[in-house]
């Protein structure tokens, strides 16, 4: 049992630390671009990562009260990534 | 008891396939040198990735706490939405060019996507005429 536990946890810590890095390596991939494409799609990269750190965090501290903050995030993010595109495509969001 | 061990190692397992595979899709969007090459790498972080983080979480929650498959939900939408935003950052790639363009079609034929619908061919010609006059 405390095996278990001990591994889960530094699986839990692993995966916190992992995913920041991701989180960071997207970054990179925003400021260095270098079209607009790219600005998106690492945009739409980080709105992902941060559902996955919401999630780990729900489950590091054992509730469930995170699961309406990652759909919301993930709507969101959609939402932002289709209307960035948009915008870019057709230099308007609502026609 | 042993099963609870079990459902420990089973998270285990899921955060690790996570992680993996998020370290993937982030390593590929910064190391491929082609926009439309490194549109393929971060979906991988959008299914499998955050899938693997759901279900670790669906699986700890529902042997060891109360038991809700809620994050069903997010998989699903996550599923859904991925194809179209990718759809529409490939257009974006494609209206400025900043790929290589696509084949010509034979005849008169366009690509869907540089094509200018009918109706708005018809008044692209009225102007064309009423600038002619």
């Amino acid at each position: 049992m405390t095996l278990a536990t001990d591994l889960m946890n530094y699986a839990l810590m692993g995966a916190f630390v992992i995913v920041g890095l991701c989180q960071i390596m997207a970054m990179i991939r925003v400021v260095i671009g270098p079209n607009t494409g790219d600005r998106i799609l690492a945009l739409d990269t980080m709105v992902v990562n941060a559902i996955g750190l919401v999630v780990l965090m729900g489950l590091a501290q054992g509730t469930r009260i995170y699961f309406e903050v990652s759909l919301i995030i993930a709507m969101l993010g959609f939402v932002s990534t289709v209307a960035y595109a948009r915008f870019v495509l057709r230099g308007d969001i609502i026609e | 008891m042993t099963y609870e061990i079990v459902t420990l190692y089973a998270v285990t397992f899921c955060l690790v396939v996570g992680m993996i595979f998020t370290l993937v899709g982030a390593i590929g969007l910064l190391k491929f040198n082609d926009s439309m090459t490194r549109l393929h790498a971060p979906t991988k972080v959008g299914t499998v990735g955050v899938g693997a983080l759901l279900l670790a979480s669906i699986i700890y929650n529902g042997v060891l706490g109360e038991g809700a498959i809620h994050e069903l939900l997010i998989m699903a939408f996550l599923f859904v939405t991925a194809p179209i935003s990718a759809n529409f950052i490939a257009k974006v790639n494609m209206h400025r060019s900043n790929c290589d363009a696509p084949p010509e079609l034979p005849g008169d034929d366009q690509w869907a996507t540089f094509d200018i619908p009918a109706v708005d061919r018809v008044e692209e010609l009225d102007a064309s005429t009423k600038s002619e006059i």
